[in-house]
């Protein structure tokens, strides 16, 4: 029996989708079951990010209005076998879905997979109440800028009154000389004002935008820091214990040299 | 005078106390008041006196206290100051109890949320930015308080605001409102806020202050005993 992880933040473009993505293939890389469900109808755009888009045929839509059954309309990824999107309806609105048929939806798949992570639109309303519904944990994404941590205080306030476990917290794009200058709240100060537990941080990293302008999530690439943090993540998820990756730039004497020769 | 004693008057300094014995039934202590007030010689040029009656162990409704007021009114020189009882309504005692009452929260006030109480509130926990809290009467957090603070949110201007660590969006005591001049970014360890003399503005100090100001919130039943 798998479990469903809702992944949301209240604030609109903190990354919901991206780590959606990259948590979904990191799991997967790890040899999971993972079923990716986008709840933002209308404006889906996980299909995008994974690469998938042209081979949709039905949607979430067609699932709950009978058209079709779950395992039809689930789209397998490129890259893994194991990895399924269910992709969101471009063409209806958010009223279209309901908590309950979410629900009917969760349950019928849990048993195929180990992991169900559900994408939740931006906001606190329908959508957002329709993604929570068949959860069983949930995961609050948030970058360090006074806006996102205020919704996601929210969020977080709204996700204690559901029955599941309390959230935890992943910061994303984290730009470590903007913390060090102080002109970004530091790590410590966002755990300090949402009292979850932290279990990830994710580096600002253009990689991010090329590996998805690509439709290939940036934790399928081997070294950069993004998907490193990425996979750490859903180790993380697994249950390992592993520490917080360091933001720091070193600074090498190689780094420095190739820096003077215009090579970095 | 009748010979029964049911309507004692004696005089003090504030005017004359009433007292009316509380084992005497409530229509032959009227009677009786009627003949005592009538029996009382009072000159037109004395001036006006007060009177407090005492009711000792007896429960007036409103009613029979106007059937009272009724009575002296006729009497143009004697004027009703209080009426005291020992005792109160159950109804008028749980709101009392409910208005002094201290409540204790054990969670964070999170941007979005209002926590609403009645009496005294005692939160251990955060009051994030955007979340709010409300007494009618103080408000003392056991946490940072970032978020809105109203005390005495039912009108008490005595009610004070008190956190270990005060870095509130705004304060608010009664219908005043007050914010941290834009300047300011940090907050501050153990402080509160109460209103001033004047009663006009919020005032901010070191929560050891508070017994200067407000020693009565030393007493658990203050204001039982204030009625």
């Amino acid at each position: 029996m798998g479990e469903a992880i809702v992944i949301t933040s209240g604030k609109g473009g903190v990354g919901k989708t991206t780590t959606t993505a990259n948590l979904g293939t990191a799991l997967a890389l790890l040899g999971n079951n993972v079923c990716l469900i986008d709840t933002d109808i209308g404006l889906r755009n996980l299909d995008v990010v994974m690469g998938l888009e042209n081979r949709i045929i039905y949607d979430i839509i067609d699932v709950t209005q009978n058209r079709c059954n779950a395992r039809q309309a689930l789209v397998r990824d490129k890259r893994f076998d194991c990895l399924h999107l269910l992709p969101a309806a471009q063409t209806s609105d958010k009223t279209a879905l309901t908590p309950e048929a979410m629900i009917e939806i969760i349950q019928d798949l849990k048993p195929d997979y180990d992991y169900i992570l559900i994408d939740c639109p931006a906001g606190i309303e329908q959508g957002y109440k329709n993604a929570v519904a068949g959860a069983d944990k949930a995961i609050v994404v948030t970058t360090p800028e006074k806006s996102s941590v205020r919704d996601a205080d929210r969020i977080i306030g709204l996700l204690e009154q559901e029955d599941i476990d309390p959230p935890t917290l992943v910061i994303n794009r984290i730009r470590n000389h903007m913390v060090n200058n102080g002109d970004m709240l530091e790590i410590d100060e966002i755990i300090q004002i949402l009292s979850i537990d932290l279990i990830g941080i994710v580096a600002d990293d253009d990689e991010v935008i090329k590996a998805s302008n690509h439709g290939e999530p940036v934790a399928f690439q081997p070294k950069t820091k993004a998907s490193i943090a990425y996979r750490n993540i859903a180790r993380r998820i697994l249950g390992e214990s592993i520490p917080l990756q360091t933001l720091d730039e070193k600074i090498t004497f190689l780094g420095k040299m190739k820096k003077m020769l215009g090579m970095k | 005078m009748a010979v029964k004693r049911g309507v004692t008057i004696k005089g003090t300094r504030d005017g004359l106390s009433l007292y009316m014995d509380d084992t005497y039934s409530y229509k032959e202590l009227l009677s009786e008041l009627e003949e005592v007030l009538s029996a009382q010689h009072i000159l037109e040029e004395d001036p006006l006196i007060r009177v407090t009656i005492e009711l000792g162990n007896r429960y007036l409704t409103s009613k029979q206290q106007d059937e009272i007021r009724q009575i002296f009114e006729k009497h143009n020189k004697l004027v009703i100051d209080k009426i005291q009882s020992n005792l109160i309504e159950k109804k008028t005692a749980l709101e009392w109890k409910e208005q002094t009452d201290i409540k204790m929260y054990h969670r964070m006030v999170r941007s979005g949320q209002v926590l609403h109480v009645e009496g005294d509130l005692f939160l251990i926990g955060d009051v994030n930015p955007g979340g709010k809290v409300m007494a009618s009467g103080n408000v003392f957090v056991l946490g940072s308080l970032k978020g809105i603070a109203h005390a005495g949110c039912s009108g008490n201007k005595q009610a004070v605001i008190a956190a270990s660590y005060m870095a509130p969006s705004q304060l608010r005591i009664a219908d005043i409102i007050s914010r941290p001049p834009d300047s300011d970014e940090e907050g501050m360890y153990m402080e509160c806020g109460f209103l001033d003399e004047s009663y006009e503005k919020i005032r901010m100090e070191r929560v050891t202050a508070l017994s200067k100001v407000r020693p009565e919130l030393n007493g658990f039943e203050r204001r039982v005993m204030n009625g």
